[in-house]
């Protein structure tokens, strides 16, 4: 199964019923997937008139607590600042699928991860976040679409699966969840959903304006107590021969796997090497990494764009380990000669 | 063992559905593998390839840097790709329609006139599965009759018909192979 597709058949069984697209390289398999599979099991697929309103679509189904998505690629994503946006400031859960192609402007077609500061950082005005988890195989595409609506609803906040093009693109064995959710379920344990009154309870008002500046505030404090829970109980992250590594590449989706086999390629060069692979990008896993700057000498961003995570291994282990940076952009990607060359060339250091 | 094959050659010669075919096998077989088709902005005409691995072991990267097993049925593809087959590696070409040898001497070359024979058998559009019957009767990366089983999956309820002629012609790249 592509990536792309696992993506959709994951977010239909876990109760989804709700897709809103525009078509764009390379995800345009989500939105072709979900064209023929929801008229059948009586979902909406909806291909908008842009991006700007397949976001909108969204913010209003979510708002009755049903499980809504949307996907695009980085220009899509531009284009959908805005209505991510709305979507925190109502705090309400929903899928963003984005699969990065090289930026910036309408750039190429080809995998990037060139919107790493964009998506990690609140994707839009204002002061929010959202959970950004980065999958590196077909099967972390499919468990990461169900573990997004999750989280989501779990804090209020939405939530993305920030894959690179290689990612939607490629084919790899996966396996899929037998028990599917039922999507009257979703709307259950959510007091705050648009659902009708029937005359039996006060209106739901799912708004972003606060026009009182005390409001306001107490509502931006609140969202980042929550972002404060997100960050302490929900990182996740992956270890790779760490036990006696004294480099540590830190690497997500394609370039984690072009790095696993530079890893072994280096060791057999004599190089300790290891990798933490973080699998959420919001919250960053800083702990293991600040653990593993006890024990390593320096760290290795592997990465398609000129040096975002990097930025954020730096911030994790407050710049007491230098932190290099092996990195292709444009949708080329290194290949594992080039990150084993770079590997070794920090270890001679 | 780790089989990484690379198939190139122009849009519309089937190479993304010959290493489906390829790694659908690999999956009845209960392998590990991966596969990661070139994704540019190709039509029938343009240049094209896929990048499959079939391995015993977990696949790390689905890009593949230097291919053990190369299938080129364009002579772009052979400039493109030779340098990097991996030493001892096996080269594929459908020598109807690549006029030059391989020039490497480190590697396996294998010439199938594979157009040709898919010409002859009223089927041109299925040389890519010729040159699949050959390359796995050589190298067993799967077994043959996975890949008929294969076949039964992979092709479309509305294509069904073509089974038989799929079949027909891995089982010419088999004979041609065997012979040669």
């Amino acid at each position: 199964m592509k990536g792309n597709e696992a993506i959709a058949e994951a977010a239909i069984r876990a109760g989804c019923r709700h897709y809103f697209g525009y078509p764009i390289t390379p995800q345009t398999e989500i939105a072709a997937y979900m064209a023929k599979r929801m008229p059948k099991i009586g979902g909406t697929f909806l291909q908008a008139e842009s991006e700007i309103a397949a976001i909108n679509m969204v913010y209003g189904c979510a708002s009755t607590g049903r499980r809504a998505m949307t996907s695009s690629s980085s220009p899509g994503l531009s284009l959908k600042a805005e209505g991510i946006s709305y979507l925190a400031g109502a705090d309400l859960p929903a899928l963003i699928v984005n699969v990065q192609r090289g930026g910036p402007g309408l750039g190429g077609i080809q995998p990037s991860q060139s919107d790493y500061f964009f998506m990690t950082r609140g994707p839009g005005h204002g002061d929010f976040r959202i959970i950004v988890l980065a999958p590196a195989s077909v099967q972390e595409m499919a468990d990461m679409t169900r573990l997004a609506f999750e989280l989501g609803e779990k804090y209020r906040m939405p939530a993305m699966l920030l894959a690179d093009g290689t990612m939607g693109q490629m084919m790899e064995p996966v396996e899929l969840p037998e028990a599917e959710i039922d999507p009257a379920d979703v709307v259950k344990g959510k007091p705050w959903a648009v659902t009708g009154t029937q005359m039996k309870r006060v209106h739901n008002i799912v708004n972003s304006l606060y026009l009182k500046p005390d409001e306001l505030e107490r509502t931006n404090i609140e969202r980042f107590e929550r972002y404060a829970k997100v960050e302490k109980d929900e990182c996740l992250w992956e270890e790779y021969m760490m036990d006696d590594a004294e480099i540590c590449v830190v690497s997500c989706g394609i370039t984690a796997r072009v790095s696993k086999n530079a890893i072994v390629e280096a060791r057999k060069r004599g190089v300790k090497v290891g990798m933490i692979r973080p699998k959420t990008l919001y919250p960053f896993p800083k702990a293991p990494l600040m653990a593993a700057a006890e024990k390593v000498k320096a760290f290795l961003a592997v990465e398609l764009n000129m040096g975002q995570m990097k930025e954020d291994v730096e911030l994790a282990v407050r710049c007491s380990r230098p932190v290099a940076t092996c990195n292709r952009v444009g949708g080329m990607i290194p290949s594992a000669d080039e990150v084993t060359e770079a590997i070794v060339a920090l270890a001679q250091k | 063992m780790t089989y990484e094959t690379i198939m190139a050659g122009f849009g519309g010669q089937g190479l993304l559905f010959s290493g489906k075919v390829l790694a659908h096998a690999a999956l009845i077989e209960g392998k590990e593998l991966s596969w990661l088709p070139s994704y540019g902005p190709e039509m029938r005409g343009g240049t094209c390839n896929c990048s499959v691995i079939v391995s015993d072991t977990p696949v790390g990267s689905p890009i593949i840097a230097h291919p053990n097993i190369l299938m080129v049925m364009n002579e772009p593809s052979l400039d493109k790709f030779e340098a990097a087959v991996a030493p001892g590696g096996a080269v594929f070409v459908d020598s109807s329609l690549v006029p030059r040898k391989v020039s490497r001497t480190d590697v396996d070359a294998y010439y199938v006139p594979a157009t040709k024979m898919a010409g002859d058998m009223e089927a041109t559009s299925l040389a890519n599965m010729i040159l699949l019957g050959a390359i796995v009767e050589k190298l067993k990366c799967v077994r043959f009759g996975t890949v008929l089983e294969a076949l039964k999956h992979t092709i479309s309820a509305r294509k069904a018909s073509l089974l038989d002629l799929n079949v027909k012609a891995v089982t010419a790249g088999r004979d041609f192979i065997l012979g040669a």
